[in-house]
C-alpha cells in the first residue's frame, strides 16, 4: 500500500512552498532594477532633508551644522513670505490645472467634429506643449505680453487701451497663462483619446430617440469622458504643482514666487540657510503627499475600473 | 425650438456647423500664433525685432549663424546640443531598459501586491524635486558629479521611470492572456516570450513612451541650471544665455529658441497620434 509517513507530507509541503518561494523571486527580479534604482534616487535625499531640517546650518557666513530641534518648523507658522509662497502654489495650482482642463476639453470637442484640416490644426494645437518652458517664458514675456514689444500690447493700443506691464502688474497670472496655453494641448490629447472611443452606435441611437445635443453631451458623453478627465486632472497636478522654469524665467520669483521658488530661493538660490529651507522642503513634501493620497485614490478608481472590466 | 428635423432646421445646423468650423480655424491660429511669432522673429535684424509687431521685413539667417556661433567664455551652441542629445538619449535608453521588465512584472506575471508597487512609483512623482535638490547638490558634489552628463542622466532616469513604468504596464495590459500562455507552454523563457510575443503588440505603446520620456528630459532646465552651471549644461540652459541685459536681443533670442524647440516639436508632431493612444487609452485600460 503506498501509503504517506508524516515526514513524507512535511517534505513535500516543503518541496511545495520552496517552488512558490522561489517563483515569487522569479516574478519580483525583473521589478527590481527599476524599484532599487527608485528607491535610492528618490528616497535618499528626502532622508537627508529630514535630517538638515532639524539643524542650524547656514553656508554664508559658514557656521558649523548645530542641532536645533524643531524651531526651523516653528518659524515656518510665523513666516509672512512662506504663507505668500503657500498660497502662491495653490493658487497657481488649481487654476491653471482647472483651467487648462477646460480649455483642452473645449479644444478637443471642436476638433473631434469633422472640420476641414482636422489633422493640421490637431498638429498646430499640440505644439504649446512639446516648447521647452524656458521658450514658452520667454516668448510670452518678451513678445506677447511685454509693454514695449509685445503684440498684446500693440493690439491693445490699436484698440485704444493704455500699454499694460503685465507680467510685473499680474505675475501670477501671467504665469498661469503660459502654463495654460502649454498644458491645454496635452489636456486636449487625453480627452480626443476619451471621445474617439466613444461607442457611435450609442450616440446614435440616442439621437434617434430624440435626445438633444445637449442631452447627448451631459448624459452621455460626459461620464464616458470622466476617467480621461480624471486622468488629465492627476496627471496635470503631478506637474504644475511642481513649476520652477516659467517662475523663474518670467518673474524671478518678484510677485509670484511658489514654494517650490520659495524653497529654492532660500536655500541655494542665494539665501544659503539649509536647514531652514529643508524645513521647508519637508512641508511641502507633506504637502505633496496629502495631495497625492488624493490623487492616488482617483488612480485606484482607474485600477478598479480595469478590474471590473 | 423643438421644430423637429425639418429642412431650414438642417439648414440652419449645417450653417452652424459652419461656423464652428471656422470659429477652430481661428482659435488654433490664435493659439498657434505665439509659436510663428517667434519662428518669425528669428529670421529678423534686431531693429525690425525691437519694434512694433511688423510682418513684413527682409528675412536673414544671420541671427541663426549668430547664435550657433561659438564664442570663447561662452556656453556654445554644439556643447549644450551634445550635453543635451547624451543626457537625453542615454537617459531614456536606461528608462526603457528597466521600466519594461518592471512594467511586465506589473502586469504579465505581476508580483503580489503590484497595487502598492505601482503607487509607489507613482508617489515618487508627487514629491517635488525642489525639495530634494539641496541633498542632491550636496551628494553630487562630494562624489564629484557636478558639471557632468553623468549626474543629468541619473537625474533624468529617475525623473522619467515612474511614467514610464505606469505607462508601460498598460500597453502590456492589452496583450491577449492566452497569447503568452501559449508561448509559456511552448516552454519560452521569460526573455524570449518577451522578444518575441510581447513587444511587437507593445511597440507603438513604446514608441509613445520613449519619446514622452524625451520631451521632458529635453526641456528641463532646472536640474541643469543647478547642478552644472559652468560644465555639461544643456539646451534650454543655452537659450536662457542668449538674454543680455546689454543691447536688444530678441530676434537672436528667438532664433536660439527656435533651434531649441525644433528637434522636440517636429518628433512631437510625427508621433502624435501615438501620444493620444500612448496617454490616455493604455493609461486607462
Amino acid at each position: 500500500m503506498a501509503t504517506t509517513t508524516p515526514t513524507d507530507v512535511i517534505d513535500r509541503s516543503e518541496e511545495i512552498r520552496r517552488i512558490q518561494r522561489k517563483e515569487k523571486w522569479r516574478r519580483r527580479i525583473p521589478l527590481l532594477p527599476a524599484l532599487l534604482f527608485t528607491i535610492v534616487v528618490t528616497q535618499i535625499p528626502f532622508l537627508f532633508s529630514l535630517y538638515y531640517s532639524v539643524t542650524e546650518w547656514t553656508i554664508r557666513p559658514a557656521r558649523p551644522r548645530t542641532f536645533n530641534g524643531l524651531s526651523n518648523y516653528a518659524e515656518l507658522v510665523t513666516n509672512k513670505f512662506f504663507r505668500d509662497a503657500l498660497l502662491t502654489s495653490v493658487l497657481m495650482t488649481v487654476s491653471s490645472v482647472l483651467l487648462s482642463l477646460l480649455v483642452g476639453t473645449g479644444l478637443a470637442l471642436l476638433l473631434d467634429r469633422k472640420v476641414f484640416g482636422q489633422g493640421f490644426l490637431r498638429t498646430l494645437l499640440i505644439t504649446p506643449f512639446l516648447i521647452m518652458p524656458v521658450v514658452a517664458s520667454q516668448v510670452w514675456s518678451s513678445q506677447m505680453l511685454s509693454r514695449t514689444f509685445g503684440v498684446v500690447n500693440w493690439l491693445l493700443e490699436t484698440v485704444g487701451v493704455d500699454r499694460i506691464e503685465f507680467v510685473s502688474r499680474y505675475p501670477l497670472w501671467s504665469i498661469v497663462l503660459v502654463l495654460v496655453w502649454q498644458w491645454s494641448p496635452f489636456m486636449m490629447l487625453i480627452v480626443l483619446a476619451g471621445l474617439q472611443g466613444q461607442d457611435a452606435s450609442v450616440l446614435e441611437a440616442a439621437r434617434v430617440d430624440g435626445a438633444t445635443s445637449r442631452g447627448i453631451f451631459f448624459q452621455i458623453t460626459l461620464p464616458q469622458l470622466r476617467p480621461y478627465l480624471e486622468l488629465g486632472l492627476l496627471l496635470g497636478s503631478i506637474y504644475l504643482i511642481q513649476v520652477f522654469d516659467h517662475v523663474e524665467v518670467m518673474t524671478g520669483g518678484r510677485g509670484a514666487a511658489n514654494v517650490p521658488y520659495f524653497v529654492y530661493q532660500r536655500s541655494i538660490g542665494g539665501g544659503w540657510s539649509f536647514g531652514q529651507a529643508s524645513a521647508f522642503s519637508i512641508v511641502v513634501v507633506v504637502f505633496s503627499i496629502i495631495i497625492a493620497t488624493f490623487g492616488l485614490r482617483v488612480l485606484s478608481g482607474l485600477l478598479e475600473g480595469e478590474e471590473a472590466a | 425650438m423643438s421644430g423637429g428635423n425639418t429642412g431650414p432646421v438642417v439648414g440652419a445646423r449645417g450653417l452652424g456647423s459652419f461656423l464652428l468650423g471656422i470659429a477652430t480655424w481661428i482659435i488654433t491660429l490664435l493659439f498657434f500664433f505665439p509659436v510663428f511669432w517667434m519662428v518669425l522673429n528669428g529670421f529678423k535684424e534686431e531693429v525690425d525685432a525691437n519694434t512694433d509687431p511688423k510682418l513684413f521685413f527682409d528675412p536673414t539667417l544671420d541671427r541663426f549663424s549668430e547664435v550657433t556661433e561659438d564664442t570663447t567664455g561662452l556656453l556654445s551652441f554644439s556643447e549644450a546640443f551634445a550635453n543635451s542629445f547624451w543626457s537625453v538619449l542615454i537617459s531614456t535608453i536606461v528608462v526603457m531598459a528597466m521600466a519594461i521588465p518592471a512594467a511586465y512584472a506589473l502586469s504579465i506575471r505581476p508580483v503580489e501586491k503590484w497595487r502598492d508597487v505601482l503607487f509607489f512609483f507613482i508617489s515618487t512623482k508627487f514629491l517635488p524635486i525642489v525639495a530634494a535638490i539641496l541633498p542632491l547638490w550636496i551628494i553630487a558634489r562630494d562624489a564629484g558629479l557636478l558639471n557632468t552628463r553623468l549626474v543629468l542622466i541619473i537625474l533624468y532616469t529617475a525623473m522619467n521611470l515612474p511614467l514610464a513604468v505606469w505607462m508601460l504596464r498598460s500597453f502590456f495590459n492589452e496583450v491577449p492572456k492566452e497569447l503568452i500562455e501559449a508561448a509559456s507552454i511552448d516552454g519560452a523563457k521569460i526573455s524570449s516570450q518577451i522578444r518575441s510575443v510581447i513587444l511587437p503588440i507593445v511597440a507603438p505603446g513604446l514608441a509613445a513612451t520613449a519619446l514622452l520620456c524625451v520631451i521632458f528630459a529635453w526641456n528641463e532646465f532646472f536640474l541643469a541650471v543647478q547642478l552644472n552651471p559652468v560644465d555639461g549644461t544643456t539646451v534650454p540652459v543655452w537659450v536662457q544665455s542668449n538674454v543680455s541685459s546689454r543691447g536688444n536681443f530678441l530676434a537672436k533670442l528667438s532664433a536660439a529658441s527656435t533651434l531649441a524647440t525644433l528637434p522636440v516639436v517636429l518628433a512631437g508632431w510625427v508621433a502624435q497620434k501615438r501620444m493620444i493612444r500612448g496617454l490616455a487609452m493604455g493609461a486607462i485600460k
